[in-house]
This record gives C-alpha cells, sequence and structure tokens, in this order.
C-alpha cells in the first residue's frame, strides 16, 4: 500500500452567500489518477482550485504530503505548492513557441538543463515536429498535449486537469483521454481530474470521486460506481438504468416483474417489504425462447448494440442492450430475461 | 452603372493627394524663410517633439497599465464606479486640461496665490507649469484613457488566468505579472501607446496654449505669421514622416492583437486587497481621477459661472456654438453617406484591390490637422484658380474664388480625418449581415431596395448612429483645422477657445471649453451601454 499523497478534510469553501463545497474529504494514493465527477455547479473546479491555491477554503484543511497546505487561517501560496495545472481553456501563452511554453516553469534550471527537459517531453507528447510552432498554429488536440507538457515539465508532486478535453472533438476526447492515461502512469504523475463526462472519467481514472451540491457521494473505481452505487443519485448520475419496484422474498431475494434476482440485499429490509430496484440496460438480455415479453417503444442504433426502451405488462419501462444483428421494429414484442448477478436497491423514499 | 464602387477608391485618392502634395513639397527648392528655419528652429522642434512624445508615452504607459491592471485583477473600495470614470477624460479635449491647469498653477493662479499668502513666502521653489513636464504631465492625464481602455481589455481576458498559470508555475504573483502578463498584454498595450502618440504627434492646441514649440505650432506659426504656406509645407514633409512610422507600427501591433487573442474565459474572482494596500490603491485612482477630470472641470464651471457678468454677450457664445453644431452635423452627414458607400461598395465588391482601398482611405485619422489643413488647402486654391480661369476663357464670368472662402475646404479635410472614425463601427455594423442573411432575405422574397429597408436598415442603424455621434463630437473638438481653413468669421467654439487662452482669458474660454466636454461625453455613455451589454 503505496502513501496518501493528497489528503482533503472536511473542507467547506463559500462564495459570498453561497456554499460551493459543504464537506469534502478524499485521500489520493501517490501515483494513483483521481477524478471529481460531477453536473456542473456541483463545487468540482471549485474543490481544484483550492488544492492548487487559487481559492482558500473556510473550513477544513488540505494536506500534501502530510503537511497542511490550506486551512482557515493557514494558507501556503500557489507557487509554493509544487502542483501543476492545466487549465480547462489551456492558457498557453501565445506569444511564445511550443517549446518556450513547455520550458516557462523551469526557471530554475540551467539553461541545458531545461533544453533537455523540454526536449524529453516533447517526446513524451510527441510534439518535437511543432516545437518552434505558436500555440494560435496548432490544433484543438495538439494545443492540449503542449498544457499537458507544461505542466509536467517543473516534475510537479501532484497534476491537476480541469475539465481537460471539454473543448475538443468527442472523438478526438476518447484517443486523447487513454494518450493521457498513459502518459501519467508512464511518468508515475499523480493526478486529479475534473469533469462531467463519465466515459473521460473512467478512461482515466483509478478512482472517481461522484459529487453533488458540493459533497462527494461516493469516492470508489469506476467498476463499483456502476455496479454498487451508494445512493439514488450515483446510481442515476453513473449509466443508464431504471428502478423498478421489488418485494423481499427472503434475506437473498428480491423480485421484480421481470424475476428474481439473487444477492446480497444492500438496505435492511424485513421479508415482505418493498424496495426500488436499479436494472441497468446489460442486467436484461434479450431471448427469443423466454416467456417474458415486452413491447419496443423506441430504439437507439449504437453501432455493435442497440438500446431498446421497452414497455413491460404492467407498464413498467426497461432498457435493454441488445446486439445490433437482433433488429426489431417499434410494437413488436419481443422476449427477454433478467440476467444480473447481484442487488442494487434503495429504500423507497430514499433519495 | 456602378459608379459608387469607384467611391472606395475617390476617397483613397482624396487621402493621398494631400500626403502627396506634402511630400513632394520636400523636394522643392528651399526659400528663405525654409533655411531661415532651418537653422534656428528646426533642431529645437525636433528635440521638443522627441522629448514631448517620450515623456507621454512613459507616462502613458505608467499610468494606463497601473490602473488597468488595479481595475481588471482587484477588488477595492470603489472598484466598479471608477473603472468607467476613469474614461471620463477623454471627454476634456486636451487643449481644455490645457489652459485650465495654466490657469490653476501659474504664477497668477489661485493655487501659487493662495499659498504665497498662506506661507508669506516668494514660492520661488514651486515647479513652473509652463515647462516641458508641465505639456508631458498634461498630456499624460488627457490620453491616458487609450493604454487603460485596450490595457484593460488585455487584462480581463487573460490577466487573472494567466497569473494562475504563472503560480502553478512557480513564480509569485509580482513575478507572475512581469513575466506573464504583461507580455501577453502587450500587443494591446503598444496599440494603446501608437494611439497616444499619433494624438500627441498631432496636437496643436495643448502646446500652443503653452507656448510649447513642436511641428505643429511651428507650421501653424509658418504660414500664418510668416505667410509662408512653402515653409510650412516643408515643416509638415518632416512630420509626415514620423506619422508615418508610427502608423506602420501601429499596424504591425494591430495584427499580432489579432492571432493573440484569448477566448474570454468566465469572469474569475478578482482578488480582494485588504488593509492599507487597499486604501493606497483607492487613493491612487482617486488622485488620478481628480487630477485629469474632477478639478478641470471643477474650476471650468467656476471659471464659466464667473464670465457670467451682466454684460456677458450671449448671443456671440450662441453663434460659436451655432457654427460648431452646424458644421458638426454637416460634417457628420458627409463622412457617414460616404462611410456607408465605402462599406457597401467594399462588401459588394471585394477584392484586395478595394481592401487597399479602404485601408488607404481610413488611414487619415493618423494625419495630424496641421499637415491635413496644408495638404488640403494647397491644391484646393490651385483648382481654384484653375477654374475660375476656365470660367473666364469659356464663359467670360468673373468667377472670383470657388472653393476659398466656402465650408468645402475644411469638410474635406474631415473626411479624410474622420473617415476612419465612422468606419469603424458602421463596418463592424455591416460584418453582422452575413451574406447568408442577404440570401434568406431573397429566398423569403425580399430583394433590392425592400431588403435594405426591412433587414440592413435595422441592423445598421446603431452603428451608424455611433458612427455620425463619434464624428460629430470630434469635429466640435477639432482645432487646427477648423483654425487653418475656416471661412471668414467662422468661428467655432474651438476657435474661440483658442483665441481666448492665447491671449490668457481663461474666464472668456470657459463657456466654450464647458460646452465641448458635455458633447464629449456622449460618445463615453454610448461606449458603456455597449460595454454593459
Amino acid at each position: 500500500m503505496s502513501t496518501v499523497l493528497l489528503q482533503l478534510n472536511n473542507i467547506r469553501q463559500t462564495y459570498g452567500e453561497q456554499v460551493v463545497i459543504h464537506d469534502l474529504s478524499l485521500a489520493l494514493r501517490k501515483g494513483d489518477i483521481g477524478c471529481l465527477l460531477g453536473p456542473s455547479g456541483c463545487g468540482k473546479t471549485t474543490a481544484l482550485r483550492c488544492i492548487a491555491g487559487f481559492e482558500p477554503v473556510s473550513a477544513g484543511e488540505i494536506l500534501l504530503n502530510g503537511v497542511c497546505v490550506s486551512s482557515a487561517d493557514f494558507f501556503v501560496p500557489p507557487e509554493q505548492r509544487r502542483i501543476g495545472m492545466v487549465f480547462q481553456d489551456y492558457a498557453l501563452f501565445p506569444h511564445l513557441d511550443v517549446a518556450a511554453n513547455i520550458g516557462f516553469g523551469l526557471h530554475r534550471l540551467t539553461r541545458a538543463e531545461c533544453e533537455l527537459r523540454v526536449d524529453e517531453l516533447l517526446q513524451v507528447v510527441q510534439l518535437t515536429n511543432v516545437s518552434k510552432k505558436y500555440p494560435h498554429e496548432l490544433s484543438g488536440g495538439q494545443q492540449q498535449r503542449v498544457a499537458l507538457a507544461r505542466a509536467l515539465a517543473p516534475k510537479p508532486e501532484l497534476l491537476l486537469l480541469d475539465e481537460p478535453f471539454s473543448n475538443l472533438d468527442v472523438s478526438l476526447r476518447e484517443r486523447l483521454s487513454m494518450e493521457v492515461r498513459e502518459i501519467l502512469k508512464d511518468q508515475g504523475i499523480t493526478a486529479i481530474l475534473v469533469t462531467h463526462d463519465q466515459a473521460e472519467a473512467f478512461a482515466i481514472a483509478d478512482e472517481i470521486g461522484v459529487m453533488h451540491q458540493g459533497e462527494i457521494q461516493q469516492w470508489d473505481t469506476a467498476f463499483n460506481l456502476y455496479h454498487r452505487p451508494v445512493n439514488r443519485f450515483v446510481a442515476n448520475f453513473v449509466g443508464q438504468g431504471v428502478f423498478l419496484p421489488g418485494r423481499v422474498i427472503n434475506a437473498q431475494q428480491v423480485k421484480i416483474e421481470l424475476g428474481i434476482l439473487t444477492g446480497e440485499i444492500p438496505q435492511p429490509c424485513d421479508s415482505g417489504c418493498t424496495l426500488d430496484v436499479l436494472v441497468r440496460p446489460d442486467d436484461v438480455v434479450h431471448d427469443d425462447a423466454s416467456p417474458l415479453q415486452a413491447t419496443v417503444i423506441h430504439k437507439a442504433f449504437r453501432g455493435a448494440e442497440i438500446l431498446y426502451s421497452l414497455r413491460l405488462a404492467d407498464g413498467a419501462k426497461v432498457l435493454a442492450l441488445v446486439p445490433s444483428h437482433h433488429n426489431h421494429v417499434i410494437g413488436e414484442k419481443i422476449g427477454i430475461r433478467l440476467e444480473a448477478d447481484h442487488i442494487v436497491a434503495f429504500h423507497q423514499s430514499t433519495q | 452603372m456602378t459608379i459608387w464602387r469607384l467611391v472606395p477608391f475617390i476617397a483613397a485618392a482624396l487621402v493621398l493627394a494631400p500626403v502627396g502634395v506634402i511630400v513632394s513639397s520636400f523636394f522643392a527648392p528651399a526659400s528663405d524663410i525654409w533655411q531661415h528655419l532651418v537653422e534656428t528652429t528646426l533642431p529645437l522642434l525636433l528635440i521638443n517633439t522627441l522629448w514631448l512624445a517620450l515623456g507621454v508615452i512613459v507616462g502613458t504607459a505608467l499610468l494606463g497599465i497601473s490602473l488597468a491592471w488595479f481595475t481588471a485583477v482587484y477588488e477595492f473600495p470603489g472598484r466598479r464606479f471608477f473603472s468607467w470614470a476613469l474614461l471620463l477624460p477623454l471627454a476634456i479635449p486636451a487643449y481644455v486640461t490645457a489652459f485650465v491647469a495654466l490657469g490653476l498653477f501659474d504664477f497668477t493662479g489661485p493655487i501659487q496665490t493662495t499659498l504665497r499668502a498662506w506661507l508669506d513666502s516668494d514660492l520661488s521653489w514651486f515647479p513652473d507649469i509652463r515647462s516641458r513636464a508641465g505639456v508631458i504631465i498634461v498630456m499624460t492625464l488627457a490620453f491616458y484613457p487609450y493604454v487603460y481602455l485596450l490595457a484593460r481589455n488585455a487584462f480581463l481576458s487573460q490577466g487573472k488566468r494567466s497569473l494562475e498559470v504563472a503560480q502553478s508555475l512557480g513564480f509569485n504573483r509580482k513575478q507572475g505579472f512581469f513575466k506573464v502578463v504583461l507580455p501577453m498584454a502587450r500587443p494591446w498595450i503598444a496599440g494603446g501607446i501608437m494611439l497616444v502618440l499619433m494624438e500627441t504627434l498631432a496636437d496643436f492646441g495643448t502646446v500652443a496654449v503653452f507656448n510649447y514649440n513642436t511641428f505643429t505650432t511651428a507650421i501653424y506659426k509658418a504660414w500664418f505669421s510668416m505667410f509662408s504656406l512653402h515653409a510650412a509645407s516643408q515643416l509638415a514633409s518632416l512630420l509626415i514622416v514620423i506619422v508615418f512610422v508610427v502608423i506602420v507600427l501601429e499596424q504591425q501591433f494591430r495584427s499580432r492583437m489579432r492571432y493573440a487573442e484569448n477566448k474570454r474565459t468566465e469572469r474569475a474572482q478578482r482578488i480582494q486587497l485588504t488593509g492599507w494596500h487597499n486604501w493606497l490603491v483607492t487613493g491612487f485612482v482617486l488622485c488620478v481621477l481628480f487630477l485629469a477630470f474632477l478639478l478641470p472641470v471643477t474650476q471650468l464651471c467656476i471659471w464659466a459661472i464667473q464670465s457670467f457678468t451682466p454684460d456677458y454677450d450671449v448671443t456671440r457664445y450662441l453663434e460659436f456654438l451655432w457654427h460648431s453644431l452646424s458644421l458638426s452635423g454637416l460634417a457628420a452627414l458627409l463622412i457617414c453617406l460616404v462611410v456607408i458607400t465605402i462599406v457597401y461598395a467594399s462588401r459588394r465588391y471585394p477584392g484586395s484591390a478595394m481592401q487597399y482601398a479602404v485601408r488607404t482611405a481610413t488611414i487619415g485619422y493618423a494625419l495630424p490637422g496641421t499637415v491635413l489643413a496644408i495638404g488640403v488647402y494647397v491644391p484646393l486654391t490651385w483648382l481654384d484658380g484653375q477654374l475660375s480661369e476656365l470660367a473666364l476663357r469659356w464663359f467670360q464670368i468673373e468667377t472670383g474664388q470657388l472653393i476659398q472662402g466656402t465650408l468645402i475646404t475644411m469638410l474635406i479635410a474631415y473626411l479624410i480625418r474622420f473617415m476612419a472614425v465612422s468606419h469603424y463601427p458602421i463596418d463592424g455594423a455591416m460584418q453582422r449581415i452575413t451574406h447568408s442573411i442577404d440570401e434568406a432575405a431573397l429566398s423569403l422574397g425580399l430583394n433590392g431596395w425592400t431588403m435594405i429597408r426591412k433587414v440592413h436598415v435595422p441592423i445598421l442603424k446603431s452603428g451608424i448612429f455611433t458612427a455620425a455621434t463619434l464624428v460629430f463630437v470630434d469635429v466640435m473638438k477639432e482645432m487646427p483645422i477648423t483654425l487653418m481653413t475656416r471661412p471668414f468669421g467662422w468661428d467655432t467654439l474651438a476657435v474661440r477657445i483658442f483665441e481666448m487662452t492665447s491671449e490668457g482669458q481663461w474666464e472668456q474660454a470657459a463657456l466654450p471649453a464647458v460646452t465641448l466636454v458635455l458633447a464629449g461625453l456622449i460618445p463615453i455613455f454610448l461606449f458603456m451601454r455597449q460595454t454593459e451589454k
């Protein structure tokens, strides 16, 4: 188990009357890539700016390597934190060429050392051939990589990335986010990313914190966020799915319209009580032989799969992800079967 | 027949003609007066102009950049008010600030008089306002808003963010400002300084009040005291060379500004100043505003009231006012019509020749009024002679002077100088009418005049209005062209100010000056309303 590099203990941040971050805690191990994922206005960018030192905290503390850098009455200026940052708009210096942009933060090195480091980084981000160009001559993806290289150049303890791919084409986003992950892992960089795009979060991060209303709802791996969400917000925000009412039969089983789910029931619930059970599109399998029939009410072609919206006999709606060669028309009845190995359920009244 | 497509080329020729006339005069054989000037005053003129330009550049850069930085990035008491109030000095013509400063700080002025009475001393240590430093300070206070406005734009769009980048790379705030923010804002700051430089080189009124000899005053004197149009043209040709260098520099910076433009990010939180820093900044900003606007305006109002004695000749004031208003109105109408035609022509018939024509036509704002006055007067006088000769030969009519003694000379000079002023807003509005808007209108069955009336006019309206206002006010404040080319008896407010201040009668100049300041406030309020949207 490696050591904790960054720790946020119950931080709170207010802007005038408005509380932006309520009570936020997290711990990030050295070498890990963390992500704050949430809808806009959830306070994720503010959290990042608090870590960077651009915003003060009004309560709680931020520890870097076990040393306090921010608390209500103590503050290390951003330039002394050794934290690099990739800004959402990249904020490249338009008056400097690529090499000079990357070398900008290397003011403590000699000229030769600086050149060496810049060359190294140009190779890492594969921009050696454009080192003499100016930012406005580069494509969006290239600008993004210059911003990354510039932040990495001074070998920061921690790298912060603020919505780094939001200005890029969707097609480019996926490729670049994987590339960035490889670079970060290769260089052994600890990093925190802020985004509203879960595909991006899944592609880059080891651990993800889902944020809502200034609090982290769940800090976990992508797998657990999807399969074991701790509350309804996370369940709704991450991935797709619907809630169906279910009746607890015994300590291991819940019955819903689609069938019986077996597994550990996550909420304390006696036999006979009802729960809302999360059914993901991949929990519903198309099976022509199945006696259970549902009507196609909508379909979205996804290439490899088709996402069907289906209406059950009692009127409830479920989603099903079906290999795309099973092409059915709207209004058609198709056979489906429940196939899930665990239960995600919440009490009906809870959030 | 599309004769109107030639209008941009005619306008460009109009701008080039006076430049040609002036420059060619340089190669004309030297007259005795010119010899005399070269031997006696030319070195002084060069030194004076150089020092003045240098001093005003340094002064406006220091004031403009610091004020822009404080109001763009920090939060301090009164910040919102100051950020627009700091533009107010633009409403006061520099020559007005100049004569108020003289009236206030001169040996016989209220400040020295009061101090002498209080301290019971001869005040020999008191700095002489009638000095090079005095002119530089006055012009700095009058022209710093140009640098302020442009630098503030740059700082607002990129200041806080670039400071953060610098900090994330290990620089403190001070290093960040000098290593990142300032270099990034350089094209904007330089653009502002170039405007200041053009104004400084073109200035006639301020240096005339101060009796500080520069090229512009020398040109005036050569013409009106030594009656040598020839020597005046030769002086003007030297000034034009200097101005030309400035124009080239300015165009360079402007093109660099284009690609250096960063996307404006969401307004970042300002840095809250605390404790004595807070009051130091507020105090500094207030001090500038006081010296550059509040003090002169207050003093003007006091003088204006004092001058309003029972035997004050109101009808004469009204006559000056009428001359100013009608002249400005006429000029605004003429210039806007020409510029609208230019803009339409360049839209309808784009091409590189057209582009050059438009750029040439809009470069006249850099030509100092004194230079322009001569450059227009000389060829028109020649034309006048030719016309009357023709009339005599063909129709046996004694026409006398047809052009001289009319408003035509003045209006042409205004046209050349202020086309750029109105081109910017009208062209900006025209850019909003994209070709697809035209096509959309056509596809909806509108064409020709209907399209212009229902689509173009509503879109262009506010741009034309802005343009007309700017020209109107600029012509009203304009001094050297009016002074040098006006028909006999056509005294305007600006001319009145010149005449009264050259005799040291500050109080008599106050009411016309207040009128000009009030007019000058209009474009500032227009500008504020636009930026607040």
